[in-house]
């Protein structure tokens, strides 16, 4: 039996040039010369055009509304960190906050665990009509999703799945189920067969082989399909906008979204600016964590 | 192990298939339906119309409005896009040469591959909200208070000027995305073997036709994938146009940002034609299918194995 279970770790990229550090033979004199700047100077222009938009919502969320109007341009004079107080706590951006966390969490755990059984039978198991399930599966990814969402909202209405959270992480995890389970079908097929059978020998039934020897080698390939859900389920607007209607029940997206079109908040910049910068802050960690992971997780969802 | 096999398989399909079928399928399904009725939404009653919504369709005006708007989108953002991110991803990887037989990425390119790609993981209706305070027609904005504070003129009214709006906010959806392209072509690129790139070096090839001649074709699946990607983000457009539009994105002003997803929203949502925003529906799905199939027919090319 071969214990070749060295899987590469999710998002594992190949080293750059950058990292081999030691190893990289000795710049030359002219290494700097005019491609290098010519680069460079591109390169920075983009990066301050991305970056910029996100510092100035950053500074003006610590401003006062009449320094936003004055002095646009300037740093706060002083942090105005009252301005997160009232956002959290009057503005309902504490509320949506919550609601979406709890979604996002529930909604990828169920879309890991449903995804993750669909794809260990389809790729380890023969049966008559198991093409046709993959099939009906993968079909998902082929239509836009605009052409279901009206009949969505009544079907979700008549199971009063609509203005509930528990309605909308079951919705989230049955249209996350088209790529998750594509993803992780060709992830178990790479794993190696012995270690099923060798469980199968020591005693262990199908239930066991799955989820205590199958589903810990796909960590690799959870991982990945996990981040792209976070984020996907996390920005996800249209299914909320359409099943969610009680401002109890918004969305952080859209919770923000509706407070930048009433009126009555338009007047309060500063607080606006402050929810924008938190509805960021838990992506931007993410980011910062796992930005390696991200980068090949996201972009696997584009080759795969 | 053939024992209890099927049990097994059963239990592990059935939750997951009912709840797909249940709310996915179907509601594909119904939607074709759906779209040959009348229906309201909110009382049982449903007559069968026939193609009546269609014919309907076919003489809305603001239904041709955001179908060419769809259309502007699906070849502008693409290729403002995909040029950008090559452009980038090409001084990402090669842009540190120096006339050598030596290539060589530029320092801190893992550096600007963070800051590129964070756009792409933030919530595209946020991003919006942000991005129509940028746009502020006062000097309040972030543009127009920049554009004033280089003596440009007056305030823009980027998101009220019927003739700039839609552009304004095809901007923002290039701003989104070119990172994550970047990041992604950087990946192709840089699976190409270095001792291509030496060989043609030797033979005295410049950079230009390095690029056209080497690095495109050996990348070129990753950019078919790239094109059929972004275009069919650039057909939604749901969230920004929601987001960004004029009086709380109603696709104005006058319909000038107007796109078929808002426009099917709104009609079924807000007006409650259900029948009729379905039908639009419908012709939303075989523009995407049409496209996707047009730009695959376009872009194939001989697959070259290296």
């Amino acid at each position: 039996m071969t214990t070749n279970v060295d899987l590469p770790p999710a998002g594992a990229a190949p080293p750059s040039t950058e990292e081999v550090g030691g190893r990289r033979p000795p710049r030359e004199k002219g290494d700097f010369g005019v491609l290098n700047v010519f680069s460079h100077g591109f390169l920075i222009v983009w990066g301050v055009l991305v970056a910029f938009p996100l510092l100035w919502m950053v500074f003006t969320s610590l401003k006062t509304d009449k320094e936003i109007f004055t002095s646009p341009w300037t740093l706060p004079s002083k942090p105005q960190f009252t301005n997160y107080v009232r956002a959290w706590d009057n503005a309902g951006i504490g509320r949506y906050f919550t609601n979406t966390l709890i979604v996002v969490i529930g909604g990828v755990l169920l879309t890991l665990l449903l995804s993750s059984m669909v794809a260990y039978v389809l790729a380890r198991y023969t049966f008559p009509g198991s093409r046709i399930v993959y099939y009906l599966f993968i079909i998902g990814l082929a239509f836009p999703i605009f052409l279901a969402i009206v009949p969505l909202f009544f079907v979700a209405k008549n199971f009063g799945m609509t203005n509930s959270l528990p309605g909308l992480i079951v919705i989230y995890a049955a249209y996350s189920l088209p790529f998750s389970v594509f993803f992780l079908t060709a992830f178990f097929r790479t794993l190696p067969n012995q270690l099923a059978e060798a469980a199968f020998i020591d005693g262990c039934g199908h239930w066991g082989a799955f989820f205590r020897v199958m589903l810990p080698l796909a960590k690799p390939g959870l991982v990945s399909i996990g981040i792209f859900n976070v984020l996907g389920q996390w920005n996800q607007y249209l299914l909320p906008v359409v099943l969610e209607t009680d401002p109890h029940k918004y969305m952080l997206a859209q919770g923000l979204a509706n407070l930048a079109v009433s009126s009555g908040y338009k007047s309060d910049w500063s607080g606006l600016f402050a929810g924008l910068t938190i509805s960021m802050l838990p992506v931007l960690v993410v980011y910062a964590l796992f930005q390696r992971q991200v980068q090949a997780g996201m972009t696997a969802g584009a080759l795969k | 192990m053939r024992q209890g096999r099927y049990p097994f398989i059963i239990s592990m399909l059935l939750v997951p298939f009912v709840l797909y079928v249940v709310f996915v399928l179907s509601p594909y399904a119904q939607a074709f339906y759906i779209s040959l009725t009348d229906w309201s939404g909110y009382t049982a009653a449903k007559t069968f119309v026939g193609m009546s919504n269609y014919s309907k369709l076919i003489h809305d005006s603001v239904f041709w409005t955001s179908v060419k708007h769809n259309l502007i989108a699906v070849v502008a953002v693409p290729v403002v896009t995909i040029a950008l991110a090559l452009f980038f991803a090409t001084m990402l990887n090669v842009g540190g040469r120096k006339g050598k037989a030596a290539i060589q990425g530029v320092r801190g390119s893992a550096f600007y591959k963070v800051i590129f790609f964070f756009p792409y993981i933030l919530s595209i209706a946020v991003v919006g909200v942000l991005w129509s305070f940028v746009y502020d027609s006062t000097d309040n904005g972030l543009i127009n208070g920049f554009l004033k504070s280089i003596g440009l003129g007056g305030p823009v009214d980027w998101l009220g000027d019927p003739s700039i709006a839609f552009w304004a906010i095809l901007a923002v959806m290039v701003w989104v995305s070119v990172g994550f392209y970047v990041v992604l072509f950087t990946a192709s690129m840089g699976s190409i073997p270095r001792e291509l790139y030496e060989a043609v070096l030797l033979d005295g090839a410049n950079r230009w036709s390095t690029f056209w001649r080497l690095t495109l074709p050996l990348m070129w699946d990753s950019l078919q994938v790239g094109i059929i990607y972004i275009g069919i983000q650039a057909l939604d457009l749901f969230a920004l146009v929601n987001t960004m539009s004029a009086a709380g994105g109603s696709g104005g002003p006058d319909n000038s940002t107007q796109v078929i997803s808002n426009y099917l929203y709104q009609t079924g949502f807000k007006f409650g034609q259900f029948g009729y925003a379905s039908a639009m529906g419908v012709a939303l799905c075989i523009l995407t299918l049409l496209l996707a199939g047009l730009t695959f027919r376009v872009t194939r090319r001989e697959r070259l194995e290296f």
